[in-house]
């Protein structure tokens, strides 16, 4: 039995009653390889990413394989996570993006490295309207809620089928135009929910 | 550095971001970042937007086991050599990552493009290859002073991305770091700067089709 007082009485701060965020617990994978840590962010990730993958077209036992194969770089690359530059669950989609464009389509993705002496730097200004990660994914969630449906329904085309928007647009025989502006719209208001304050 | 003033626009940045582009249309859209921060921060907003996404998924079971075997994985994981990050020096890093990468091996000491590789493409203007596929091809240009292009429209869509110099068509002035996207609606005539120009240039694929039908379609599709 723990005492009463003394050390556990330590942690009865407001922050510990609350369940460690998703972040949080990313956090301590990182810093002490925390496996019980994993374990729940395994549980929040593993059947979502498992969604992901069928919508790609993998069936559910190659899908299943390639959920262990993204949680196992979400293990390895813990240590990296950031909370300021990226929720839990934006952090866990690039790595899942990546792996799957590697597996599923054998291609490299080509990205910018933030350390490259060749990169032209931000403007100063530009580090005030830093997403602050964690506050604003709720508040983008709430917004994805409120998109008009064929908003959202062309939103999660882009982001679920592997097709530019381009080939959206033909296959599923809405003009151009059409797709652009519903993409930009939904962007529009999506941006502002992550600007907005509180 | 000018920051530059042609972006990829929203919809190609979110197919950049959401994984749909192709190797080729994502190294074109990454070099233009390189050279632009609005584009960075707009593309992590998009990235964010994924992350909603898969948070907003419909959760699929996983089969018994699965956690089990998972944290069996870990039991054969040890922790990863620390890799010293090999810095490139200011004067390797001419072209930006992650050009830099598919031009390894094709660099001189400086790192610069040489004088060999290119292919001949008319007076004044060669190319060499750097990706191949399905897709179309991605390759470098590299323009004399006052070399004009002739007048043409495009079969799919074309990404084009100034490295050094510029062009200029009727849509205006094309600097390092800005990217110019040409469609079948769209008829131009470029003529570079009198400095010359290099650009990357790519093509989006069209019907990306699997399965056997499908690759009897693209190799159909290839061949006209």
């Amino acid at each position: 039995m723990f005492p009463l007082n003394g050390t556990m009485q330590d942690q009865h701060t407001p922050a510990a009653d609350m369940a460690p965020s998703l972040e949080d617990l990313l956090v301590a994978v990182g810093r002490e390889q925390d496996r019980q840590a994993f374990g729940v962010l395994f549980g929040h990730f593993a059947p979502r990413l498992k969604t992901y993958l069928r919508r790609l077209g993998c069936d559910s036992g190659a899908a299943e394989e390639l959920v262990q194969e993204v949680m196992l770089l979400v293990w390895r690359r813990a240590e990296t996570y950031d909370p300021i530059h990226a929720s839990a669950g934006t952090w866990v989609f690039t790595i899942a993006r990546n792996k799957r464009i590697d597996v599923l389509r054998r291609e490299q993705r080509p990205e910018i490295d933030p350390d490259d002496p060749a990169l032209v730097p931000e403007p100063d200004e530009a580090a005030d309207r830093r997403i602050e990660a964690k506050e604003s994914s709720g508040r983008l969630r709430a917004a994805l809620k409120d998109l008009p449906p064929e908003q959202a329904e062309l939103l999660r085309m882009a982001y679920f089928e592997d097709k530019p928007h381009s080939v959206i647009s033909a296959e599923h025989g809405i003009p151009l135009g059409t797709v652009k502006s519903r993409l930009r719209l939904a962007m529009e208001r999506l941006r502002r929910s992550l600007k907005d304050v509180g | 550095m000018n920051r530059p003033s042609h972006h990829p626009g929203d919809t190609l940045l979110i197919d950049y971001a959401g994984g749909a582009l192709c190797e080729g249309a994502s190294l074109a859209v990454a070099t233009h970042m390189a050279f632009c921060p609005a584009c960075r921060h707009a593309v992590a907003e998009m990235e964010a937007v994924g992350g909603a996404l898969l948070d907003d998924l419909e959760p699929e079971p996983l089969s018994d086991g699965c956690l089990e075997a998972m944290m069996a994985r870990l039991d054969h994981e040890r922790p990863a050599p620390c890799r010293p990050a090999v810095k490139p020096s200011a004067q390797q890093s001419h072209y930006p990552e992650p050009l830099r990468s598919y031009l390894r091996g094709r660099l001189d000491r400086e790192g610069r493009l040489g004088e060999g590789g290119w292919r001949f493409l008319q007076p004044g203007m060669r190319s060499m290859e750097l990706l191949s596929g399905p897709d179309g091809t991605t390759k470098l240009i590299r323009m004399k002073g006052g070399v004009g292009v002739p007048m043409h429209t495009h079969g799919g869509i074309e990404l084009t991305v100034v490295l050094e110099g510029g062009f200029s068509d009727e849509f205006g002035a094309f600097l390092p770091g800005d990217i110019a996207v040409g469609d079948p609606s769209l008829i131009h005539r470029p003529v570079s700067d009198p400095e010359g120009c290099l650009c990357l240039a790519t093509t989006i694929g069209g019907l990306r089709m699997t399965g056997p039908l499908g690759r009897l379609f693209n190799r159909f599709v290839k061949r006209f």
